[in-house]
């Protein structure tokens, strides 16, 4: 699948390149947000930068789908999910590993995209006790 | 007041099912058997709003049909679309923009097999550049994301979810024109072991993929009363959006519709106990328990519940897509038109089997996208 990047996001895709996931930042009040936009959501500034996330989150929601818009790239049962950052923003990804459930911790991983890129993706971490 | 106020005074539906028709043809269906309703003509529609034709709908259906209407509405926002419009509508007949409005619909998806299981996401879209790249289906993933988070936060289960597909079944049973009359009822374990579509929601949660076409005719109270049929008066309307990407749903338990709602009951000036039957856009049946809380018919949370023992049945205490619904009667693709049909019907007494006794005030509300647009129309009988 040819990924569509964006000109405010290029320094996002970049880094992602890098497996590195960059959130939004304000420069001028702090708001971080996903995805990148022209403004801040919270002050309407346009000074602004980036911050790395830490790669802890947590997940929001969760679908296993069973069907898919093209098997051959996505063999169904497969995840998605909408995972909640730890700085605050959220993003729509898919999450492996065992022990998926709505409030569940997940860490970043990557998963290599065409050409060079990666996209994020999350897998659970091991549940205490 | 009664200057200001505006009616609706026909409604129509096309050919449903599968009818191997065009969209213009549908469209045409609906719009002449509204207008025939009405009384009127269609050289007496000066007012068209259309979607889901081309980019330019309205245009496109006003050179189809040979109009040069003075007033236009090509307001695309999925299956809430229809009820934006009757309250765009409504201002434009109060500001003497033009006189009768005629809202239509038309869709062959399941004829020209058009529906897309990624859905019709844009290439310089958010949705696109994030969200495509994970497989998501649009509109399903968000939607069964939705129920997820709604067993998690409430303890809604499957069972509940699954009374919202019996119910309407029951009532498809009593329409015949409904896509599943004469196929006979389900019932919660029918839906709980059809095949898992996207978790948790199985098959039978999902509405039905079909062609179909309906048409609203608005004019003023005033005219209307000069018109073959009782008018259905509309007394409020309000709409919200929230989001287009799924991931910037900002609560996927609490929609728009609760803005939407209140705006449509303040204009009203009556609230959620005072309406005798909703029609509930049922896309899935979680849209259904988050509109219901949203409008404030139950509890945040208690939707589930509130749906048990029948009460949205034929007979039971809460009368709900009195049609069939979007899972048993028809959905072409939006279904929002619809509500609105079957809203005066009842009102107007002309239901036929499935008719709810007495009805002075129905709640139509759509949603379109991925719980992203609601409108919310409350229409009562003239009296």
């Amino acid at each position: 699948m040819t990924l569509v990047t964006s000109p405010e996001a290029r320094e996002w895709w970049e880094a992602a390149k890098n497996r590195r996931l960059l959130v939004q930042s304000c420069r001028t009040c702090g708001h971080r947000q996903h995805y990148p936009r022209a403004l801040c959501l919270r002050c309407g500034g346009v000074d602004l930068g980036w911050v790395e996330a830490s790669g802890g989150g947590t997940i929001y929601s969760f679908t296993h789908s069973h069907r898919s818009p093209d098997p051959a790239a996505f063999e169904p049962p497969y995840t998605i999910a909408i995972v909640t950052l730890d700085e605050g923003p959220r993003l729509l990804t898919t999450v492996t590993g065992p022990g998926i459930r709505c409030d569940a911790r997940v860490r970043l991983e990557w998963r290599a995209a065409e050409g060079g890129q990666n996209l994020p993706i999350f897998a659970t971490e091991p549940e205490e006790g | 007041m009664t200057g200001r106020e505006v009616a609706v005074v026909g409604v129509g539906e096309s050919e449903l099912g599968v009818t191997g028709c065009s969209i213009y043809q549908l469209q045409t269906q609906a719009a002449r058997a509204a207008l025939e309703d009405a009384g009127l003509r269609m050289s007496d529609v000066d007012g068209l709003a259309t979607a889901g034709v081309e980019r330019f709908s309205a245009t496109a259906m006003a050179e189809y049909w040979g109009m040069r209407p003075a007033w236009v509405s090509s307001t695309m926002e999925g299956g809430s679309s229809f009820e934006l419009m009757v309250g765009a509508g409504v201002d434009a007949i109060r500001s003497g923009r033009c006189r009768v409005v005629l809202i239509s619909y038309g869709s062959n998806q399941r004829s020209a097999a058009s529906r897309r299981l990624r859905g019709m996401v844009q290439p310089h879209t958010p949705a696109d550049q994030y969200e495509a790249p994970y497989g998501v289906l649009s509109p399903l993933s968000l939607y069964a994301m939705a129920a997820q988070r709604h067993f998690h936060e409430y303890g809604t289960t499957g069972e509940q979810l699954a009374e919202v597909a019996a119910a309407a079944r029951e009532w498809a049973l009593l329409n015949p024109k409904a896509y599943r009359y004469g196929a006979g009822p389900i019932t919660v374990d029918d839906v709980l072991s059809s095949p898992m579509i996207s978790s948790p929601l199985h098959l039978l949660d999902c509405c039905l993929v079909v062609d179909g076409g309906g048409a609203v005719v608005l004019t003023s109270l005033d005219r209307a009363r000069d018109l073959p049929k009782p008018p259905v008066r509309v007394l409020g309307c309000g709409q919200s959006v929230t989001h287009i990407t799924m991931a910037q749903a900002p609560d996927l338990t609490r929609t728009g519709a609760v803005e939407s709602g209140a705006a449509a009951f303040a204009e009203a000036g009556i609230g959620p106990e005072d309406v005798d039957a909703a029609e509930i856009y049922d896309s899935f049946t979680i849209t259904v328990l988050l509109t219901l809380e949203a409008l404030g018919f139950c509890g945040r949370g208690e939707g589930g519940p509130f749906v048990e023992g029948g009460r949205t049945r034929p007979g039971g205490a809460f009368p709900m897509n009195t049609n069939g619904g979007g899972l048993s009667y028809c959905h072409p693709g939006m279904y929002g038109v619809l509500l609105l049909v079957e809203a005066v019907r009842q009102l107007r007494g002309e239901a036929g089997d499935r008719q709810v006794p007495d009805p002075e005030i129905v709640l139509a509300h759509g949603t379109g996208g991925v719980l992203s647009s609601h409108g919310t129309v409350i229409l009562g009988v003239d009296r």
